[in-house]
């Protein structure tokens, strides 16, 4: 519980009662995601997406755990079990299948807005450290979770995908090469590896749901950040989550679910490829490999160095895609200015929206053929990704000049309050409430 | 530590640095020789079928040409192991009718001699998959100059394009463009290949498959052109692909329709509970003489009088 107003749990029946006096965990809930937990009034619609996220979470593991249950994971029956039996023969299995393909993209739609809304807001700064580390794990594990899910359905660009992906292993010497073959369970993607990919892409997306409970209790104790990254003060500033923010996510997620339902059920295949609906065939290398969309900025920054300087390629390659992530664990220390939200960071703020023109030129670098243009274009983005966050960010926190904070959030929201005050030839606005309009 | 860290980020951007410039002189001293598929390789042409959009439906009687091309024709050759027979009940055919297909197929379906339990083949039933031409890889191999038919059950998933991709390649076989052999001596079409510009790297190991009009006999009255089998065919094969297509799109559209209802009320009741709170957003009240203040000034603005 997180600010003292908070309203605590009043069982309202007998029944309730005595289930509380045991297992509080109707208590646990309210205060978690119920009136008992207080929200800052002022959040836009930048912060639905972490209930979007958990949504989509649920999503994947209940459609997983069906499709778990026809699916056959031999390297002979993975690629018939998914396109015949599934596909064709299970009721509703073609729904379950594209559901769960395209809810993986969706999933990471909406985690990439809620990272990136993060980066803009500052939501990485004290004292919210260890919330941004844990959804840095989740997001870590989530692509860990996705890549073996690609790897199942056994086409070309799974099996494919798996030899690149296992093959960053052999980057580095000595161990490399050993590792990969322990992590495969042989030389190359076969039975082993597909057994062991199946049972840890089951295992894995209930790991991130307990991560999921330390995010959000991590997040519960200073209790959640806001658009204008100013401390919540008292009870003005905030709103019981229930039924506030039910309400607001309530709409929005139904609003995300129907272009989700769109895609899945009109455009299922709009974001794979089509070298999955060949099976796998060890003896035939696609034309290029390419990983599912939401790896393509990390597979560029892997492609972009293409020269042995000190280190093999390869190796500087795995390196530095490993970093790029790594390094946002740094964040909350790289970035020292005390202002948390980039509204009112006038430098920060063009840097940027210049990083997301350069993740988006980076997601469009590493998922096509490397072409001359594409390898400069994509050289250029991943030493600008670099750069922004290891040179840039510090130095702009160390010299940029913030415009003045609001007070509170209370007194933020009150933008345009003159106007709403006097409805100055309008129609008059309900007066249900003496507080509610001055009239 | 944000000293080693702003190091590590000037070494990768200079070894991107240097990797950029080795690549750009790289390109510049010895650019890479165009390809020949580079210059004639051509997209898919258009093709619209019925089960186009998002509430396509198919046309049952050109799937049955696309049928009946795929059963004298492509069958040959190609195989269709994810579809079987009782599948069949999607284009509109009867039991009885399905039964006879499954029966009177050319191949027939590995099996067991029950008395002596030595290896046999039986006639297809309602319930077995299409029984592949070939009896394994080498056979298929061997039979096409080293070449492997591809299954065709997923072809119109498995390619950039689809439909339209099929059909291109069909009606696609030309002779080889004397300007391209004059400028790519090296891209002459080998023997045993068959140019076709639809095709990724020109050519292709099949031979044209359909080669002259009235080919198949359709018992429907279409006047069988090679242009017509092939968007039979090709229809034919976006059904095998993707069975449920009706089903997905109808059920898609009621789905689609009720979210649609779902948000617009989630939206409403949305309103409808933050109405008081973004009404009550000045804590202190009509009493607050801060407010009464903006309230007299603005209302002296709109020359309102009170």
């Amino acid at each position: 519980m997180s600010f003292s107003w908070a309203k605590p749990y009043e069982p309202k029946s007998a029944f309730m009662r005595w289930v509380d006096d045991r297992l509080p965990l109707p208590r646990l809930v309210y205060g978690a995601v119920g009136g008992g937990y207080p929200v800052p009034r002022n959040l836009n619609y930048w912060w639905n997406f972490g209930v979007a996220a958990g949504l989509f979470l649920t999503i994947q593991i209940v459609t997983g755990i069906v499709l778990a249950m026809h699916y056959i994971p031999s390297a002979d029956g993975a690629f018939n079990s998914v396109n015949g039996l599934i596909m064709r023969d299970v009721n509703a299995g073609w729904l379950l299948r594209y559901a769960h393909m395209n809810g993986a993209s969706f999933f990471f739609i909406v985690v990439y807005i809620h990272i990136f809304r993060g980066l803009y807001y500052g939501s990485y700064k004290a004292p919210r450290e260890l919330v941004w580390m844990l959804g840095l794990v989740i997001y870590l594990l989530m692509m860990a979770t996705a890549f073996m899910g690609y790897v199942l359905p056994w086409g070309q660009m799974s099996y494919w995908g798996a030899q690149v992906i296992t093959g960053f292993f052999s980057a580095f010497p000595l161990v490399g090469e050993p590792l990969r073959v322990w992590l495969l369970g042989g030389y190359a993607p076969d039975q082993a590896a597909l057994s062991r990919f199946f049972s840890l892409h089951y295992l894995l997306p209930f790991v991130i749901a307990g991560v999921v409970i330390l995010h959000i209790w991590a997040l519960h104790i200073p209790g959640s950040s806001n658009p204008t990254g100013v401390d919540v003060k008292d009870e003005r500033d905030t709103l019981p989550f229930h039924p506030f923010y039910t309400a607001k996510d309530g709409w929005f997620s139904a609003a995300i679910l129907l272009v989700y339902a769109i895609v899945t059920y009109f455009a299922p295949n709009y974001l794979g490829h089509a070298d999955n609906y060949i099976p796998a065939n060890p003896l035939s290398t696609p034309a290029e490999i390419v990983p599912e969309w939401y790896f393509w900025p990390f597979y560029a920054i892997l492609r972009s160095f293409t020269v042995d300087f000190i280190l093999p390629a390869k190796l500087w390659g795995v390196l530095a895609m490993f970093s790029s992530i790594l390094l946002l664990f740094f964040l909350p220390w790289i970035d020292r200015s005390p202002v948390r939200s980039g509204s009112y960071r006038p430098v920060f703020k063009r840097f940027f929206w210049l990083l997301v023109i350069d993740v988006l030129i980076l997601g469009w670098a590493g998922g096509g053929a490397p072409t001359p243009m594409r390898n400069v274009i994509s050289q250029l983005a991943a030493a600008y990704y670099f750069l922004h966050f290891l040179v840039i960010l510090p130095l702009v926190s160390a010299f940029e000049t913030p415009l003045p904070l609001p007070r509170s959030i209370s007194e933020s929201v009150l933008h345009g309050e003159e106007a709403e005050a006097a409805p100055a030839g309008g129609k008059p606005r309900r007066t249900k409430t003496a507080t509610a309009v001055i009239e | 530590m944000r000293f080693i860290l702003g190091f590590i980020g000037a070494v990768f951007a200079g070894v991107l640095l240097i990797s950029l410039i080795s690549g750009v002189a790289t390109y510049v001293k010895s650019p890479p020789a165009p390809l020949a598929s580079d210059e004639f390789h051509k997209a898919p042409k258009p093709l619209h079928l019925a089960s186009d959009g998002a509430f396509g439906k198919f046309d049952k009687r050109q799937l049955q040409r696309g049928f009946q091309v795929y059963s004298e024709v492509c069958s040959a050759c190609h195989s269709l192991k994810l579809v079987s027979f009782r599948d069949l009940k999607g284009l509109g055919y009867d039991d009885a009718e399905i039964k006879k297909i499954a029966s009177d197929w050319k191949t027939q379906v590995p099996s067991v001699n029950p008395d002596t339990g030595e290896e046999a083949t039986r006639k297809a039933l309602p319930s077995d998959n299409f029984p592949p031409p070939f009896p394994n890889e080498v056979a298929a191999r061997a039979a096409n100059n080293n070449a492997l038919p591809p299954d065709l059950s997923l072809m119109t998933k498995a390619r950039e394009g689809g439909a339209a991709y099929v059909y291109s390649i069909l009606t696609g076989f030309q002779n080889e463009p004397a300007e391209l052999v004059k400028k790519f001596p090296d891209a002459k079409t080998p023997p045993n290949l068959h140019y076709n510009p639809y095709f990724a790297n020109l050519n292709i190991a099949m031979p044209p498959p359909l080669t002259s009009d009235g080919q198949v006999e359709y018992q429907d009255g279409t006047k069988p052109t090679v242009d017509q089998m092939a968007r039979d065919v090709a229809a034919f094969l976006v059904w095998t692909a993707e069975p449920n297509l009706e089903a997905r799109h109808a059920n898609g559209t009621w789905v689609v329709i009720f979210l649609l209802i779902g948000t617009i009320l989630g939206y409403l009741a949305y309103k409808q509970t933050w109405y008081e709170a973004k009404r009550a957003v000045r804590p202190t009240g009509v009493l607050d003489p801060e407010n009464q203040a903006k309230n007299r000034r603005a209302k002296a603005k709109a020359g309102i009088a009170g």
